[in-house]
């Protein structure tokens, strides 16, 4: 049966020695390589469960009296994109479970990017000849954070009709054209012209989808072509690849995971709430709940909103900088702009311009780990100052005294950061122990006479660059 | 047989029951979470068996090869040979790729710009309200308000007559402070109606509805009247007419002054004291 | 089939048809044709605010108990002491039995905010004390029926109203200077006083804008809050992306890196 369709498909392609070779194709298969793959088969996910949405939602403005099933809304006057995506949730068979799955899914899916930017990171893994792919990487990453964004204003319920008020705010901070750029989008004042929803629409269901499939395609081939890195030892050198065969072992695994990834997100989708939109109600501009939070990963930016002082300075009765603009546009584009422009800066500082296909461990380049640490503790930081409300509800702290502290800690705690984390990594490449298994072990052997030897275990010399990684 | 490749059956045989189990429970129309439960317990299982079967089940080895080879020198020289050739008997290729550059960039200007099409420039609309001198102040239901719907210590929404509810410029929030409270400047020291004070209920910070009013019942023991907005928590003054407290909001919010009509019920004197909504490049011209 | 396999495979069907068999009993939908409310009760007149006739021996038990937990704040004729107190003569009993059945009164400290605690008396005294301070007029413990509100009137109000402090599903939340609480102990009568009273920092609602129907309403939809229709499954709190984006990186993907490394190679030296 198998010769059967080989010759089938060879007979009409000529493949045959290419599908070898790619069955013989060696995956380095450090776990830490699959966060990137968690993504993408997140992303799949998405793409499944949102035809389906499609299929149901309603992307019109136009109002209608809801008289479905939830109680606490019938009677009332709702757009056809809130009402669609009520009857979605209580009288589709399985809507809520699509609806559900679709919205973890976009939130494990950008999760899953920045636990892969983490480890392309800290591993180096974005030198030379991967830069290229990095920066499609960062750019993938912003387009997630829109997509997302997007899918969940749609519904024009309050919560996410709040954060679209937020988004044009920030966007009117633009200096000189944010006023221009807002209408472009909204087509009119807040909350826009009677087309806005079905634009939106379109650009969450077809103009960024594509963009992010095509950029996933190169992406995936970037990877491809040079083969992935891989971590030193098991004979590794730069010249070779060392690891487990696509077929069958990397294969049956990464299918695996593909399948473990939708179930996790299925399970979510069905046992745990997200996104009630009965809950909220529908979006009124006169109407507001407190305790509005976007998605996770926009919470770093209503963090730098909240912490910011009330900054608006003006110039011959020009208002040059918008309040928000520092928190919704400064602040993302200062992390994106120093995350782009991170390779360039350490081939700058460590004149390290070769190519690499080994990867360092973070401990291997104290000065890049401790950045990448600071960087992240910041980010942390606006993150945690986000949700102060919630941490004032819960444990009591004022929220005014939250403020202050918040200020304070994203300039402190940062550089704290950074000294601490250099000294661990020195240590740890010094002492060479392992963070939680402690030093490692000695080899000893049984002599004749009873006693035990130390087998004194052979290391590369290590001598430190500039970079701090060791020199072959 | 292995264990391994049991264990790879049962999952399977798992699998294929919990899927089933699936179509059951949807044609029955069983709750989300029996939904859920069954088709992520199929993708689990599945997946489950293909993990140990790629552990444990299939051959395990390690394979070494060569990394293909980037920047071959040689190769590339001969490509850019294969491209000057292309060139061949060209007299004046600077000109010529100037004159491209010039076209292709003129045609993609051209190609971008319809997108200009999206949306109106904002001009007078963006920190536009339908309040006029005049406009009566009614409420969701369009009946007009008067001083005594609005008690001190409560909050009132008010809308202008005959307007669009859901325009940016229509909400105001209505409040009543005794006299004695009051601290409006000198130049709105006529824009209450009988203790009533009217705001735009849009925030100027990031444009929130600011629905969160802060009354003391005993006030020395309290913080003051205030409005609050539920996004980044900027607090305006009524009293001294709408400065900010508190917050990152950079400008006051927008007082709409009050009086009232021949029958006693609130209209508006005249349009707000400045733009309503969030901030822009000329919100101050 | 070798024995061993087939024991395997009886197992895992046993183990699915047992749980088939859980869940189909739990899962099963009764058909419900009205989620979150039902139709309102008929009901008699509304409460027009008549005060009950005050039984003179309950108002001086009252008044001793009053002068025992309260003058030393509120003055020996509960007329307030200035900077410290306010006058109770015209709170009212809403106002007295508000304060003292959610524990906020008596306050440790003058300057505290009052919050929600154990109530300090037992119920017959504090009616004797709601006695005492009704006698001196004001707004009387509303006769609140929720039974008799329109729950999605209720919402509506409620979202008007309410929300902006309390948050949408009455979980509560920041307001500058202060907290507006969880109303999840709340019963319908303190809500109703409250909402009539105005408490600490809370604003108050008369009858011209918030009528008696409209309050039953209102308590009608705080009665659902504290168990809303979690339809998706596991509310989570009902607070929002907070607990969701939790559930997203310490549930979802914490198990999806287990995965990950479970199936991939560990470090190699």
């Amino acid at each position: 049966m198998i010769r059967g369709a080989i010759r089938f498909i060879d007979e009409r392609t000529g493949s045959a020695p290419l599908l070898r070779k790619a069955l013989r194709y060696a995956f380095p298969d450090h776990w830490s390589f699959l966060f990137g793959e968690i993504a993408l088969y997140s992303f799949v996910i998405l793409v499944g469960t949102g035809v389906f949405l499609t299929l149901f939602f309603e992307p019109s403005l136009a109002r209608t009296t809801y008289d479905g099933v939830y109680d606490p809304l019938r009677g009332t006057e709702v757009s056809l994109a809130y009402d669609s995506a009520l009857r979605l949730s209580f009288d589709v068979n399985a809507g809520l479970l699509m609806r559900q799955t679709h919205h973890w899914a976009a939130l494990v899916f950008v999760a899953s990017i920045a636990v892969h930017l983490m480890r392309v990171f800290f591993t180096g893994a974005f030198r030379k000849p991967r830069d290229i792919n990095y920066y499609i990487g960062l750019t993938m990453l912003t387009l997630a954070l829109i997509e997302g964004f997007a899918g969940y204003s749609l519904l024009d319920d309050l919560l996410s009709g709040m954060g679209l008020a937020i988004a044009y705010a920030t966007t009117l901070s633009i200096p000189l054209i944010g006023g221009d750029v807002g209408f472009l989008i909204w087509g009119d004042q807040f909350p826009g012209a009677d087309d806005f929803i079905s634009r939106l629409f379109i650009v969450h269901v077809l103009i960024l989808p594509v963009i992010i499939g095509g950029l996933i395609a190169v992406h995936l081939a970037l990877i491809a072509l040079p083969h992935h890195s891989q971590f030193r030892g098991q004979g590794a050198t730069e010249r070779n690849v060392v690891g487990t065969p696509m077929w069958p072992g990397y294969a049956l695994r990464s299918v695996g995971l593909l399948f473990a990834t939708a179930g996790v997100l299925f399970l979510l989708g069905g046992l745990v709430q997200v996104n009630p939109i009965w809950q909220w109600g529908p979006y009124e501009i006169y109407d507001g709940t407190n305790g509005a939070q976007p998605d996770w990963y926009m919470g770093w930016l209503i963090g730098a909103l909240r912490i910011m002082p009330p900054i608006e300075p003006t110039l011959f009765g020009y208002t040059i900088f918008p309040n928000p603009f520092f928190g919704g546009l400064l602040v993302p584009t200062l992390v994106f702009g120093f995350l782009f422009s991170w390779p360039h800066i350490e081939r700058r500082v460590t004149g390290d311009r070769a190519a690499h296909n080994l990867l360092d461990r973070p401990r291997d380049n104290p000065w890049r780990t401790a950045i990448g640490v600071a960087l992240f503790t910041f980010v942390t930081l606006i993150f945690l100052a986000g949700a102060a409300d919630r941490i004032f509800v819960s444990f009591g702290i004022d929220y005014e005294t939250q403020v202050w502290i918040f200020r304070v800690a994203v300039f402190v705690l940062p550089a704290l950061a950074y000294l601490l984390t250099k000294r661990i990594c020195e240590e740890l490449r010094d002492t060479d122990w392992h963070p939680l298994r402690g030093p490692p072990g000695a080899a000893v052997r049984r002599t004749s006479g009873g006693g035990f030897q130390r087998v004194s275990v052979a290391r590369a010399g290590r001598s430190r660059g500039r970079s701090g990684a060791p020199r072959e | 047989m292995r264990p391994a490749e049991n264990g790879t059956l049962a999952l399977l045989a798992f699998a294929a029951g919990a899927a089933v189990f699936f179509i059951v429970a949807y044609a029955l129309e069983w709750s989300t979470q029996v939904l859920g439960l069954a088709i992520g317990g199929a993708l689990l299982a599945i997946a489950a068996a293909l993990i140990v079967a790629g552990k444990q089940v299939a051959p395990g080895e390690k394979v070494k090869e060569e990394r293909p080879r980037l920047a071959d020198r040689a190769e590339e020289r001969e490509l850019e040979r294969e491209i000057e050739r292309g060139g061949e008997g060209v007299s004046r290729r600077g000109v010529l790729l100037g004159g491209a550059a010039a076209a292709g960039t003129a045609l993609g200007g051209a190609l971008v710009l319809p997108a200009a099409s999206l949306g109106p420039k904002p001009a007078d609309r963006i920190g536009y309200s339908p309040w006029r001198r005049g406009t009566r102040v009614v409420d969701e239901e369009d009946a007009q308000l008067s001083p005594a719907d609005v008690k001190v210590g409560t909050f009132v929404s008010g809308f202008p007559e005959g307007a669009d509810k859901r325009e940016l410029g229509s909400p105001v929030i209505l409040v009543r402070l005794r006299a004695e409270d009051l601290d409006l400047p000198a130049d709105r020291s006529d824009w209450d109606a009988d203790g009533v004070l009217a705001f735009s209920k849009i925030c100027t910070h990031a444009g929130c509805t600011i629905n969160l009013y802060r009354y003391p019942l005993f006030p020395a023991q309290s913080p003051g009247p205030a409005l609050v907005c539920p996004c980044h928590y900027s607090t305006f003054d009524p009293a001294t007419g709408g400065n900010r407290i508190f917050g990152p909001a950079g400008r006051a919010l927008p007082q709409l002054p009050l009086g009232l009509d021949d029958a006693g019920r609130l209209i508006a004197s005249d349009e707000f004291s400045g733009p309503i909504g969030p901030s822009w490049w000329g919100v101050r011209k | 089939m070798a024995p061993r396999a087939r024991r395997w495979l009886l197992a895992a069907l046993a183990a699915l048809c047992g749980a088939g068999a859980v869940l189909g009993f739990a899962g099963a939908s009764s058909g419900q044709i009205n989620i979150g409310g039902g139709p309102s009760q008929p009901g008699g007149a509304a409460d027009t605010g008549k005060v009950p006739p005050a039984d003179p021996e309950q108002v001086e038990r009252g008044r001793r108990l009053f002068l025992e937990g309260c003058s030393s704040c509120h003055g020996l004729d509960a007329r307030g002491i200035e900077g410290t107190a306010p006058s109770l003569r015209g709170a009212g009993a809403a106002a007295a039995d508000f304060y003292l059945s959610t524990g906020r009164m008596p306050l440790d400290k003058p300057g505290d905010e009052p919050i929600r605690s154990t109530p300090r008396y037992p119920q017959d005294e504090i009616d004797a004390i709601v006695a005492y301070v009704g006698s001196f007029g004001g707004p009387p413990v509303p006769n609140v029926r929720p039974e008799r509100g329109d729950i999605s009137e209720g919402f509506e109000a409620f979202t008007e109203h309410c929300a902006g402090c309390h948050q949408a599903v009455a979980k509560g939340g920041v307001v500058t200077g202060a907290f507006a609480p969880d109303l999840g102990e709340a019963s319908p009568t303190q809500v109703s006083e409250a909402v009539r009273v105005g408490p600490y920092i809370m604003p108050l609602f008369g009858h011209e804008q918030i009528d008696d129907r409209t309050l039953d309403s209102i308590a009608r939809y705080v009665e659902l809050t504290k168990d809303p229709v979690d339809e998706g499954g596991w509310g989570i709190g009902n607070i929002g992306p907070v607990p969701e984006g939790m559930i997203a990186w310490l549930l979802a993907l914490a198990a999806l890196l287990l995965v990950a490394r479970l199936i991939g190679e560990r470090g190699r030296e």
